[in-house]
């Protein structure tokens, strides 16, 4: 199954055959590196792995508690208040939802496109999505005054004969986020099944191989398997496309839809698909450059990886970047009062630090990415992708809490102050998501194993048509 | 059990007191409930008591089965639990005519200050749950004060006195009576020479018959009267100006010109709905009727009064009397008092001269109650100058049992204590020792005092220190009368028996007089079947059915001015800051500190909630505080968002012997150099709710200045206090035409569509605009209801907002809730300011759920819990809501409200009984607003239904009027008027056709139900340049 085409396995070429491979690169190495990972026993776990999974299971426990506090007394806990009815609840639902946009990106429409570079960061990708999904799943239930009514938005039938009301788009976001919930997982499910077969045929471990074995759905990979399996990937591939579009398109309506100063605005749709893209990318990277470092997956992971994924961060960055600057045109150009009075209070207003901060973060601090220098210099990629994220965050403050605290009326204006249960929410949500994907990559192939492989032997077998061209152009000579 | 004889110590005596503290028909269990013991807590919230002892029994668990399976079996024929016996009324005898779920109305009187004014108390299965106004009361007309709808919740508050005590111990009434009685013999031996009587302001013809008979009985005995609020002044200023104690009546009906020197007449106190009533109606104007009177005010501290006036001029307190001085002497009464005035003030002068002049017998010049003496005759002099006497003014014997001299009263008693000579003390209602005047030191006087009594509501600071307390009953509970602002006798009846067994003043001057068989009820019908002519049944009968007794009314009076009313102006001393006090507008003399509802009504002027503070202008705390702004000697209104930060700055205030520190209100409108602090604050034994609230500003008040005062010294105190007000933006932002609309008299007489044209220019130029929409607009095929409120008739003063309070359930949520932005109030009344930064114009606008055509609100609830039912109402299902809050983002006038915790308080037995059944009682996590008191619209249906059903009419009609909301009756000068938008003929769709009708943002095309007619005001045209 490892050899193919008797090209020889054991040692690598030593020669680059892509940018995006390591030269040293060989199919019995990948499988043993990567594969060896998980299948490391558990006593032989690197401390550094223990560290860092106790500081995220700590943080997860502050979330846990964050909760039962906030359902213990409401959502009264936290800062919001008429007329910011929404604060960090919804901030951070947008947020997250926005960083597992770059995942579905990475795994769908770069397959359609046949970006074969994305297979070393895919896999990786694909969980940070679902577990980005996952702590943006649960801000919506939380942020309701009755989160245990929360199935009142989901369409069923019941004996009240009542339905959700289809006009509103909090009724679309639950479609938006199960579909994309669901989709995600499958696609991330289907991907792992021929290295779950791997790991079953590299274990030792008799209870390791059993496990692998069950979930690896009986996969031997006969061509019928592969060619199945190819059908699928390329059905879901399908599916996951429009919902990249279509789930970030739909949260913006949840503001678009509203008659508030700064949220009814038409651009809305793609500008957040660009930001949930842009802020994707950035913990794409957070989370690559550390982990790529850690267990040494250089070759995996090359710096062309990273070059061409911050140039896709400037790229969705200066889309973004047009985003602001039309919100400005657009107050100017209205002429209505309110909306110019939403301008001024941007910039002048008791949260201007926070739009100022935005400008920098998303704005002016990517400008750097233009220069190829910057793009492979790794603390310059990581701190810029620290400040997108920080920029994104403030982004959505901009658009929630600057909108809603001084809008129509005067009388009704107030501030929106964070409680200390609003921030361990919060930071809580990381715990989250870092427990899960610590949990992912110290236990799953975290780099897929059979499309790295595929992808060597694509790159040796376009390295091995141009020798033999140029040899039969040296023998035509 | 024999565990209980050991570990129970039954305090016999706190039985007894528990005993005869509540009333004979409560029920109890056993003698350990009485004593309400651990044990038996413990007994009622077990479960199994018996079985789960068995359980640790190895040897008689078997029987434990046995016993449950038994049990079990048996549960289904008989259930398993023994129940108490007890009492139940089932209503087989029901009174006659009680429908269940329907609600009576009993005509009663609710006393302030000694001044009755008549309420109809909603009664549900016996439980007072809504006070409304006696349209057939002079002094009600239908509306109330704040007082009156708030007392609701006194009366239920958990934290009344429950118990008679003696030096703090629980004891009995009996107790007390026969103490009572051995002091009272000793006083019988000296003619009572021992013998001090203390009153409020008393005008209650029961009782005064009884203070007669005691001061009878004890020759030698003295009554005394104290109040922090009261009217000294002016009762010495009619015997200044007229050698004898007078009342002065106004008649705002006919007149064009009022004059106002510090007489906030639009605020509580006696006369109050009457006078805004007749004042406000001078000031509606129509398309029909283009005119309207004019108001001048010079005031103290802003007020309601001030903000509805044409002109306003802010003065220290003590200028006002030199600038009147000059104003009579232009009016030719008197001589000029020699004080200097700014350009501005010498216009001003001259004008309110000559418009005086030229109305003479059409103007009203009223004087504020805390203004002193010869100012009260001064102004006597100019109404009879101007010859208002006999038209607009008119004078009636006093209404007072007897006109007294408070702070005299006070110091008198303080000093006969002092000195020895006060054997027996007995204190009716009041709170001397927290609010008599700072220098009498009257705490440390009461405690020497062998024998004394407080009758109260609450255990206060008076009762704590008297030997007993008695618990006062409310006066929902309580048969009495008072007399109105006008004479009019009225009678107090109670709608519920004393919750915790209190006493009346009748009863208590009965067990003095040795009538202790009397009954509450019989004192008060004795006493006028004494003075009713016979029949006397009937007589009676309809005096509690009407409300009032018919023609009680004082006659007017004919009386002479004296040549000494005008007296010599006294240059008084102004050196420092001036000191001004007020009664709070939302509790009073501090007798409601504990009503959380009015503690938590933001304040007319300041919207501050909570707290009191030191209100001073803006450029007086530039100067105490030391503040930077960018231009100081030309600020603008705009510097006020700066200043505000400065709120909550502590100072020290040095006045009289008296310190206090006290946070800052820097409040647009007041003089310079001057503080105004609201009384009533800083108790420390108000209850629950009102304890440690604000500043004890009594601490400053001393009895030879007990309104105003200069000299203050004042220094920064370096500290920070947070204060809370619920709205913290001040301006309108250039948003004026969308949101608040004025005009002016002489352009409405010109043009009445005038405002119309003008925004409409200013919006769209000479185009015509028609609002577009894709959606059709909906059909009403009944009734569409709507609201139109009149914003020239409203002036702030928040009687709606604690009406729909009390109508609809509202929670309080305390001081924390209200600092992060969560206050209930469905309805909220905003505060802009415009214009002059020292002297700026307030507009004052209520708001609540406007019922929008295109309700925003509706289309993003994604489980459809606000809807529109079919007469145009946007509803709100409690019980559908799940707390998106998306609904509150998207209204435009954010006048939903969100229980973001549990604030209904469903734990107090006490409070249960007061909620009003017909609207849901909201938990956590729900969104709440005004429905335009759906309850109330139901109610009238259902009855127009069953006429339309009796009559046999195919359809029902509901009668223009036949629905009133709970804020549209309460309101004094009917600025809100509700009605069906589809009944042309209706006051509503009259109203909303006028010319200066407008909606609010209704360029967001949410088309409001409720909609505003313009505020226009009627400048003077020679100051109108200005």
């Amino acid at each position: 199954m490892q050899q193919s085409r008797g090209l020889q396995n054991t040692a690598g070429t030593e020669k680059e055959l892509s940018p995006f491979l390591g030269p040293e690169l060989n199919y019995t190495g990948i499988s043993e590196k990567l594969g060896g990972i998980p299948l490391t026993g558990l006593l032989k776990t690197p401390p550094g792995w223990i560290v860092a999974f106790i500081i995220a299971f700590t943080l997860f426990v502050v979330y846990l508690v964050s909760i039962y506090v906030l359902l213990l007394f409401g959502v009264g806990v936290w800062g919001i208040n008429i007329p910011v009815a929404w604060g960090f609840d919804i901030i951070n639902f947008v947020w997250w939802i926005g960083i597992g946009h770059a995942g579905t990106l990475i795994s769908a429409i770069l397959l359609l496109f046949r970006q074969n570079w994305r297979n070393s960061i895919n896999r990786f990708a694909e969980a940070m999505t679902i577990f980005a999904v996952a702590c943006a799943g649960m801000y919506p239930i939380l942020h309701l005054g009755r989160p245990w009514l929360f199935y009142w938005l989901i369409p069923y039938p019941n004996t009240h004969g009542l339905w959700p009301q289809f006009r509103s788009p909090l009724a679309w976001d639950v479609f938006a986020i199960s579909t994309y919930a669901i989709v995600s997982i499958l696609f991330w499910l289907v991907g792992l099944i021929p290295d779950f077969a791997t790991l079953r045929d590299q274990a030792k471990n008799r209870f390791v191989k059993t496990i692998f074995g069950i979930i690896s759905l009986g996969w031997r990979g006969s061509a019928t398997h592969w060619h199945r399996y190819e059908m699928a990937s390329l059905l879901l591939a399908g599916l996951s496309t429009p919902l990249v579009l279509s789930v970030h398109s739909i949260i913006s309506l949840d503001f678009a839809v509203s008659q508030v100063p700064g949220w009814q605005v038409t651009v809305f749709p793609p500008y957040f698909v660009a930001g949930a893209v842009f802020a994707g990318f950035a913990m794409v990277l957070l989370l690559a450059i550390p982990v790529r470092a850690f267990y040494g997956l250089k070759s995996y992971i090359t710096m062309e990886h990273i070059d061409v994924m911050s140039k896709v961060m400037l790229a969705t960055g200066l889309i973004v970047v047009y985003g602001y600057s039309l919100e400005i045109f657009f107050a100017w150009y209205s002429g209505n009062v309110f909306e110019e009075y939403l301008l001024t209070n941007r910039l002048t207003g008791p949260y201007a630090w926070i739009y100022f901060g935005l400008i920098f973060c998303n704005a002016i601090s990517i400008q750097l990415l233009w220069f190829r220098a910057v793009r492979r210099n790794l603390a310059l990629v990581f701190i810029i992708s620290i400040f997108v994220s920080i920029g994104m965050w403030f982004e959505r403050f901009v658009i929630i809490v600057m909108s809603l605290h001084r809008d129509f009326l005067p009388s009704s204006w107030d501030m929106f102050i964070p409680t200390v249960w609003d921030y361990s929410l919060y930071l809580g949500s990381f715990g989250l998501f870092f427990t899960l994907m610590f949990l992912f990559i110290r236990f799953l192939p975290m780099i897929n194993i059979f499309e790295m492989k595929m992808f060597l032997h694509q790159a040796r077998e376009k390295d091995h048509l141009r020798e033999e061209a140029a040899a039969s152009a040296q023998a035509g000579d | 059990m024999t565990t209980n004889s050991n570990n129970t110590s039954l305090d016999l005596n706190a039985i007894r007191a528990r005993l005869s503290g509540s009333q004979g028909q409560q029920l109890w269990r056993s003698l350990d409930e009485l004593a309400d013991t651990d044990e038996f807590r413990e007994l009622v919230e077990r479960e199994f008591p018996q079985g789960a002892a068995e359980m640790t029994d190895p040897v008689s668990r078997r029987t434990f089965l046995k016993l449950m399976g038994a049990s079990l079996a048996l549960a289904g024929i008989s259930g398993c639990t023994y129940q108490p016996r007890q009492y139940i009324a089932p209503y087989a005898n029901a009174p006659a005519g009680w429908v269940p779920n329907v609600p009576v109305f009993y005509a009663s009187t609710f006393v302030l200050n000694g001044y009755g004014s008549g309420v109809l108390v909603k009664s549900l299965e016996s439980r007072p749950i809504k006070i409304e106004g006696n349209a057939a009361h002079p002094a009600s007309l239908g509306a109330t004060d704040v007082f009156a709808q708030a007392s609701l919740l006194t009366m239920y508050d958990p934290d009344r006195s429950q118990l008679v005590l003696k030096n703090g111990q629980a004891s009995t009434w009996e107790d007390f009576t026969a103490e009572l009685q051995n002091a009272l013999s000793v006083q019988e031996t000296s003619q009572g020479a021992g013998l001090r009587i203390l009153t409020e302001t008393v005008t209650s013809p029961t009782m005064a018959d009884q203070l007669n008979q005691l001061l009878t009985t004890y020759p030698r005995a003295k009554w005394y009267q104290y109040e922090p609020v009261n009217r000294t002044n002016s009762h010495k200023g009619a015997q200044l100006a007229f050698g004898e104690d007078v009342d002065t009546l106004y008649d705002f009906s006919q007149t064009k010109v009022v004059v106002s020197l510090d007489a906030d007449f639009m605020s509580p106190g006696p006369g109050y709905v009457p006078y805004s009533r007749a004042f406000t109606n001078g000031r509606k104007v129509s398309e029909e009727h283009r005119e309207m009177n004019r108001l001048y005010v010079v005031e103290s501290t802003p007020s309601t009064t001030g903000a509805t006036a044409d002109h306003r001029i802010p003065l220290q307190a003590h200028k006002i009397d030199s600038f009147a001085r000059t104003l009579a002497q232009r009016l030719g009464v008197g001589s000029a008092a020699g004080a200097e005035f700014t350009e501005h003030e010498e216009k001003m002068l001259d004008v309110i001269a000559r418009d005086l002049e030229e109305h003479r017998g059409a103007n009203v010049v009223l004087v504020g109650e805390h203004q002193p003496p010869e100012l009260h005759a001064l102004v006597h002099a100019i109404n009879d100058a101007l010859g208002n006497v006999g038209s607009t003014v008119n004078y009636i014997e006093p209404v007072e049992v007897r006109p007294a001299d408070h702070y005299v009263d006070i110091a008198d008693l303080t000093s006969e204590i002092n000195a020895g000579l006060v054997e027996m003390l007995v204190i009716i209602g009041g709170n001397p020792v927290f609010n008599a005047p700072a220098d009498l030191r009257f705490d440390e006087q009461l405690e020497s005092v062998n024998f004394s009594v407080h009758l109260s509501l609450y255990v206060d600071e008076t009762s704590s220190l008297a030997t007993w307390h008695i618990p006062a009953a409310h006066f929902l509970e309580s048969w009495s009368d008072a007399r109105a602002f006008d004479g009019t006798a009225s009678l107090v009846q109670p709608l519920i028996e004393p919750l915790y067994a209190g006493k009346t003043v009748h009863e208590i001057f009965a067990e003095m007089l040795g009538q202790s068989d009397q009954s509450n009820y019989e004192i008060v019908q004795t006493y006028w079947q004494s003075q009713l002519d016979a029949p006397f049944e009937e007589a009676w009968h309809n005096a509690l059915s009407l409300g009032l007794f018919d023609g009680t009314a004082s006659p007017v009076k004919t009386v002479t001015l004296q040549g000494s009313a005008v007296g010599e102006f006294v240059a008084s001393e102004s050196e420092g800051i001036e000191v001004v006090f007020r009664p709070d507008p939302s509790i009073w003399d501090g007798s409601f500190a504990n009503n959380g509802w009015l503690q938590e009504l933001p304040k007319p002027q300041t919207k501050l909630t909570w707290d009191n503070a030191a209100l001073m202008s803006p450029h007086t705390a530039i100067g105490v505080l030391g503040l930077n702004i960018a231009d100081p000697n030309n600020p603008t209104i705009n510097d006020y968002e700066g200043l505000a930060l400065s709120n909550g700055q502590m100072i020290d205030l040095d006045y009289r012997g008296g310190k206090l520190r006290i946070p800052v209100w820097i409040t647009p409108g007041m003089p310079e150099d001057s503080i105004t602090l609201y009384l009533g604050y800083g108790r420390s034994k108000a209850g629950r709710v009102g304890d440690g609230v604000g500043f004890n500003t009594y601490a400053l008040r001393t009895s030879d200045a007990p309104w105003f005062g200069s000299g203050a010294e004042v220094t920064n105190a370096g500290e920070r206090y947070s204060l809370v007000s619920t709205q913290d933006h001040w301006i309108l932002e250039d948003r004026d035409a969308s949101i608040y609309r004025v005009g002016n008299l002489k352009e409405f007489a010109h043009d009445p569509e005038y405002l119309k044209h003008e925004i409409h220019h200013e919006e769209f130029g000479d185009a015509e605009h028609e609002q577009f929409s894709l959606h059709p607009n909906a059909v009403y095929k009944y009734n569409a209801w709507g609201v139109v409120i009149n914003l020239n008739a409203c002036n702030g003063c928040n009687v709606c907002v604690i009406a729909c309070q009390a109508e609809n359930n509202i929670p309080v949520v305390g001081k924390a809730q209200v600092a992060v932005g969560r206050e209930m109030h469905w309805l909220r009344i905003d505060r802009y300011y415009s214009g002059d930064f020292d002297n700026p114009a307030t507009y004052l606008q209520p708001m609540a759920c406007y019922q929008c055509e295109q309700a925003p609100c509706e289309v993003v609830c994604p489980v459809a819990a606000t809807n529109h039912d079919r007469e145009g109402i946007n509803n709100m299902v409690y019980n559908r809501c799940v707390g998106t809050k998306y609904c509150s983002n998207n209204c435009p006038y954010k006048v939903r409200r969100f229980n973001f915790i549990q604030y209904t308080d469903i734990e107090s037995p006490s409070l249960k009984l007061m909620y009003n059944p017909d609207v849901t009682v909201r938990n956590r996590g729900v969104m709440e607003k005004c429905t335009y008191c759906v309850q109330r619209i139901s109610a009238a249906r259902i009855e127009a239904k069953e006429r339309a059903v009796q009559q046999g009419d195919p359809e029902y009609i509901i009668e223009d009027g036949a629905i009133v909301m709970a804020c549209e009756a309460a309101c004094p000068t009917e600025a809100i008027t509700f009605g069906d938008l589809n009944n042309p003929e209706s006051r509503v769709s009259k109203l909303r056709a006028e010319p200066i009708n407008y909606g609010v943002l209704t360029e967001l095309n949410t088309k409001p139900r409720t909609t505003y007619l313009a505020r226009i005001n009627n400048p003077n045209a020679e100051l109108e340049t200005e």
